[in-house]
């Protein structure tokens, strides 16, 4: 299984409309992605929610179709 | 083990260890890439810490993403707390948050940065 790097944006794009975002295809094989997303939504939040509320926007594909998401994520 | 018992088990490894990594293979023999990295920043820090290995049980491995709402292996807590995956403890490590983490928990540690 796997996702183009095309629908992670997207999904992400969603959930964060402002978001700059920025996917690298780290392997070549379509499983295995750098994210960085930039977001006013990420102000004043921790790491940890800050990358829940993207796995979140994933809807349950990080870890099932998503085998790898290395994420980066800050506050403008 | 019911899911229930699974995260009452959960519940008592974390809050028995100070430091616990839920990981794919073991500290001795990582079976994953991202689980080989938090295992090399903790031993090179001087982290005594207990590892569960989620490969010998599938309820623990699916457990574990409901107990902390994170989807994905390696987990590490400190002190019963959640501090994150494979990226947000390399990047704590990098900026030197993690080693003021430890300090702050009381967690013995030795004092290493990066080397330059």
């Amino acid at each position: 299984m796997a996702m183009a790097a095309d629908d992670i944006a997207r999904m992400i794009k969603e959930r964060f409309p402002d978001a700059e975002i920025r996917i690298e295809d780290l392997a070549g094989d379509g499983n295995h992605y750098a994210a960085t997303i930039v977001s006013e939504a990420f102000r004043g939040k921790t790491r940890v929610q800050q990358h829940q509320m993207v796995y979140d926007a994933l809807k349950g594909n990080m870890g099932g179709a998503l085998h790898a998401l290395a994420l980066k994520t800050t506050a403008p | 083990m019911s899911a229930q018992d699974v995260q009452d088990w959960i519940g008592k490894t974390v809050a028995g260890n100070e430091v616990v990594l839920f990981m794919k293979g073991t500290k001795a023999m990582p079976q994953c890439g991202f689980s080989m990295q938090v295992t090399q920043i903790l031993s090179h820090l001087g982290v005594d810490f207990k590892d569960v290995n989620v490969l010998d049980d599938m309820g623990v491995r699916e457990g574990i993403k409901a107990y902390s709402n994170w989807p994905t292996i390696p987990q590490l807590y400190i002190k019963g707390e959640f501090v994150g995956g494979c990226d947000i403890v390399r990047e704590m490590f990098q900026a030197g948050e993690l080693q003021e983490l430890l300090s702050a928990k009381g967690v013995a540690h030795n004092q290493q940065t990066l080397p330059a």
